[in-house]
């Protein structure tokens, strides 16, 4: 359990990191300027430097998983998607991948039944949770650039507007909060409940889950519950999309660690399994086409190698090939 | 069956009973995957390869060893070569570094490996497979989780690391079942490629694979079967056909100047039930009057070097082309084998191309044009066939297979390495009259391995490929069960292997046929004689010397 606590101990040290920053060492500069800049460089720079140290890599060979018919006679139907044949459709594969997560559709549940007998369940709960998940993320921190702007943009409007349109608490419910809730404690009791997860997971599978988790749950009871004055939010807000150095007016302590946590997810990305987030465009087994027949695809690194020549191999059964009348280029 | 090297059937069996509905074997409470032992005992490893095998290889470390041995008497230095080898091949692979770093641990693998669902062993669910090295990974190449040692999983590199890659990356077939079910699309086969060839490089290896590698680059193919020896195993083939039909084929062997050269695994000149769909191909042929020869020097299609090294897959494959140039044929076609061709479909003209030397593949019979294999110039036997039949080119009597029930059993490489499912089912569909599908989730891309590719067929291995074969056998049962099947078609020589002693093991009475063997029951030749026995020289059905026949 000790894989648990101890990302769970994390995320409480660092949420009162900043609650003793500004309670009592008075460094709003610090925490309002100083470290969002800090951790948005990490994330940038850190991101870049993953995207470039991963393309720069060569993809010697051409493997895609093939998940459907290839293109092959005229008369047989193939599958596009799961076997393109360009890179058009590869692409489209990729991005079926990370918008709706496709090969997570497929996924089962194996289990034994009367003994030596395998039996498949669909199990789309984890395609369900993750998209759940990922979208509200997504979602949530479109409508936080409402605070970046003076006037907001058509599509923030717009989206913001489709995530309370459940309008029954004040301020307006958003959807995206309680469905961000709702799959991060379903991703975190996954990882409990079952003996598999619970084995294969590390201390990193947990503790950006309650960095999410933290980060919403903070974000929620500020909107709903405390309901911190937003103008001081927005200046800021306001302040750092202009790269400006204005000291903040102030603004309660939760606000400020929610900041910090988001700081310092933003900063982890780089370097934990979140860069998934970019790797996912980069497996060369889904965003190949499936042509490595009918296209010569080059290995930057090909090496020379020495095989048997037909001539060595003659040399040493030339009698053997003669007596049983194979034809020999020697006699 | 029984076997020094496995369970009895019942004792598994009742293994299965004991820990249903669950997978997993043991009780896992509290504990980490890394605190698990490591246990070699008899039918869990595959002898180690012979001194003087890897001597003709120049390969690392020759020695005499076993698996159980406390030291495995590693070379000086060997933590070095291991760091340096993996350095290197992330360099060179972006799909290994990507597949290092962008794991989430979803666990959406888990329960899709055949050694998992057989063994219960959780170091076999693919992510724990991978773990196994991405914990050395991130200690050694990663700043960051090596300051946070036990935090992020991360762990020294130590000898009984190596015991543990040796164990479970070899068992794993490359099937690639995992990937697709990956949402990062991270590829287990690939990661096991890799370690396969950083053990090498310590001399941690596998005889049944390195053997093999030794015999190709020999004598051409893995079997080690000598030019003369080739030919005259053809021939007795010949001599059978002609008995069992009257009609004399006639295979040419190294002949220059064909139109086309066939290459298919050596197992089909060698092993029984390979021999039978030789003499399937031998029979098309002869029906379709096609000019092709059949070379004693690239007489391998199959290529073991795929499970050992990039290098070794190049240069045993390189012999293909060489071959093809130096008769002048136009193009080549290519039998039934599952690994094969994904060396063929995904890494060879990469590797040894161009092959400028030869046509755009053209059948000679039908016109069409083969422009899937443009580049490549290597036609599947599959894809042949099913344009001949497609163009009504083959007299067949379907009634010839009706003493067969079948279903199909796609082989992993050609369905997930290569994605071709339609043209054998079209083939199939056209010979036999009896075929049923095994479920949904056992075929096609979601195809099960039959538990011993990719160089794991050793028969001292047998208690881990009986249980790798699990699932597969389980989806026969089902249709055996359900439709009466008894006959288990497949398109790889290292199913027609295997598949039978699987079979035996799990589903008594089930028999392995290649589809060439079932194409070849079912041409009617020209000038052949009354039919009554298949090519195994078991009776057909309404074909008896009592029957009447139509």
């Amino acid at each position: 359990m000790m894989k648990v606590l101890k990302p769970l101990i994390a995320v409480i040290v660092l949420a009162l990191i900043p609650y003793v920053g500004i309670t009592y060492g008075k460094l709003d500069f610090v925490f309002a300027i100083v470290i969002p800049y800090a951790s948005a460089a990490i994330l940038v720079l850190g991101m870049l430097f993953r995207l470039i140290d991963w393309i720069r890599r060569p993809v010697p060979f051409r493997i895609p998983t093939t998940c459907g018919q290839e293109k092959s006679l005229d008369w047989v139907k193939t599958n596009p998607l799961e076997s393109p044949s360009n890179p058009f459709m590869a692409a489209v594969r990729v991005l079926s991948e990370v918008f709706l997560f496709r090969s997570l559709f497929r996924n089962t549940k194996a289990e034994l039944h009367g003994g030596p007998k395998l039996v498949y369940g669909s199990y789309k709960w984890l395609w369900l949770g993750g998209l759940a998940f990922h979208w509200s993320m997504l979602v949530i921190v479109i409508r936080h650039a409402r605070f970046f702007f003076e006037t907001l943009p058509l599509p923030v409007e717009l989206i913001e507007m489709g995530d309370r349109f459940l309008d029954v608490t004040v301020p307006a419910f958003y959807l995206t909060d309680a469905l961000a809730l709702a799959a991060i404690t379903f991703l975190v009791l996954r990882r409990l409940s079952d003996e598999k997860m619970r084995l294969l997971s590390l201390s990193t599978d947990y503790f950006p889950l309650f960095l999410f988790g933290a980060i919403a749950a903070i974000g929620i009871s500020m909107r709903y519950v405390t309901k911190v004055n937003v103008m001081p939010v927005k200046a800021l807000a306001l302040t750092l999309a202009k790269f400006g150095f204005d000291a903040p007016e102030p603004i309660g302590v939760l606000f400020y660690v929610h900041l910090f946590l988001v700081c310092v997810l933003l900063a982890y990305i780089p370097f934990s399994k979140l860069v998934h987030m970019g790797g996912i465009f980069l497996s060369p087994t889904r965003n190949l086409p499936n042509d490595s027949r009918a296209k010569l695809h080059k290995n930057p690194w090909n090496p020379d190698i020495k095989f048997r020549t037909y001539a060595e191999y003659e040399d040493e059964f030339r009698e053997k090939m003669k007596k049983a009348g194979l034809p020999v280029e020697k006699q | 069956m029984s076997n020094k090297y496995a369970l009895k059937p019942d004792e598994l069996k009742k293994e299965f009973e004991q820990k249903k509905p669950r997978i997993p074997k043991g009780e896992f409470a509290g504990k980490d995957w890394w605190d698990l032992p490591v246990e070699f005992r008899d039918g869990n490893w595959c002898f180690p390869a012979k001194p003087e095998v890897l001597d003709e290889l120049h390969f690392a470390n020759p020695r005499k060893w076993a698996a159980t041995d406390k030291d495995w008497q590693l070379p000086a230095g060997w933590e070095k070569t291991i760091h340096d080898g993996m350095k290197d091949r992330l360099k060179r692979f972006r799909s290994f570094k990507v597949f290092m770093d962008s794991c989430v641990r979803c666990g959406a693998c888990a329960d899709k490996c055949h050694f998992f669902l057989g063994t219960g062993d959780p170091k076999n669910m693919p992510v724990l497979r991978a773990e196994l090295v991405r914990s050395v990974y991130r200690n050694d190449f990663t700043t960051f989780a090596k300051i946070l040692k036990n935090f992020s999983g991360s762990r020294t590199l130590t000898a009984d690391v190596i015991k543990e890659w040796h164990m479970y990356f070899h068992q794993c077939t490359e099937c690639r079942r995992c990937s697709v079910f990956c949402p990062m699309g991270i590829d287990t086969a690939e990661i096991t490629m890799m370690v396969r060839e950083l053990l090498n490089l310590i001399g941690v290896n596998n005889n049944w694979i390195l053997a093999p590698v030794a015999n190709c680059n020999r004598t051409g193919n893995h079997l080690g079967i000598e030019p003369h020896t080739f030919e005259q195993n053809i021939m007795s083939m010949v001599d059978d056909i002609e008995e069992l039909t009257g009609v004399t084929v006639n295979p040419t062997f190294n002949r220059k100047g064909a139109e086309i050269l066939f290459i298919t695994p050596s197992g089909d000149v060698f092993g029984d039930p390979g021999v039978y769909t030789m003499m399937g191909y031998l029979l098309l042929f002869h029906h379709i009057g096609l000019d092709y020869t059949i070379s004693t020097y690239a007489s391998e299609g199959g290529n073991f070097g795929m499970f050992t090294s990039n290098e070794m897959m190049k240069k045993i494959n390189a012999k293909m082309y060489h071959e093809a140039k130096r008769l002048g044929v136009k193009w080549i076609l290519g039998g039934e084998c599952g690994h094969m061709w994904r060396v063929v479909h995904q890494y060879m003209n990469t590797m040894n191309g161009p092959a400028d030397f030869l046509k755009e593949p053209v059948s000679p019979i039908t016109g069409t044009k083969f422009t899937n294999a443009k580049a490549t110039k290597m036609v599947h036997i599959a894809e042949f066939t099913a344009d001949l039949i497609k163009h009504g080119k083959l007299k067949l009597d379907p009634k010839r297979n009706d003493h067969l029930r079948t279903t199909f059993h796609d082989s992993c490489n050609v369905a997930r390495g290569m994605g071709m499912f339609e043209e054998p089912r079209y083939v199939l569909n056209n010979v036999c009259n009896v075929f049923h599908e095994m479920p949904e989730n056992t075929i096609k891309e979601q195809t099960f391995c039959c538990g011993s590719g990719s160089g794991l067929n050793a028969e001292e291995f047998m208690d881990i490929r009986m249980r790798g074969g699990f699932p597969r056998a389980s989806a026969v049962a089902h249709v055996r069960e359900k439709h009466k099947v008894d006959s288990l078609v497949t398109i790889c020589a290292i199913d027609r292997a295997s598949l039978p002693p699987l079979m035996r093991y799990w589903n008594p009475g089930v028999t392995v046929y290649g589809l060439h063997e079932l194409v070849g029951n079912a041409l009617v030749m020209k000038g052949e004689k009354k039919r009554t026995e298949d090519l195994r020289e078991n009776p057909m059905a309404g074909f008896g010397e009592d029957d009447d026949d139509e």
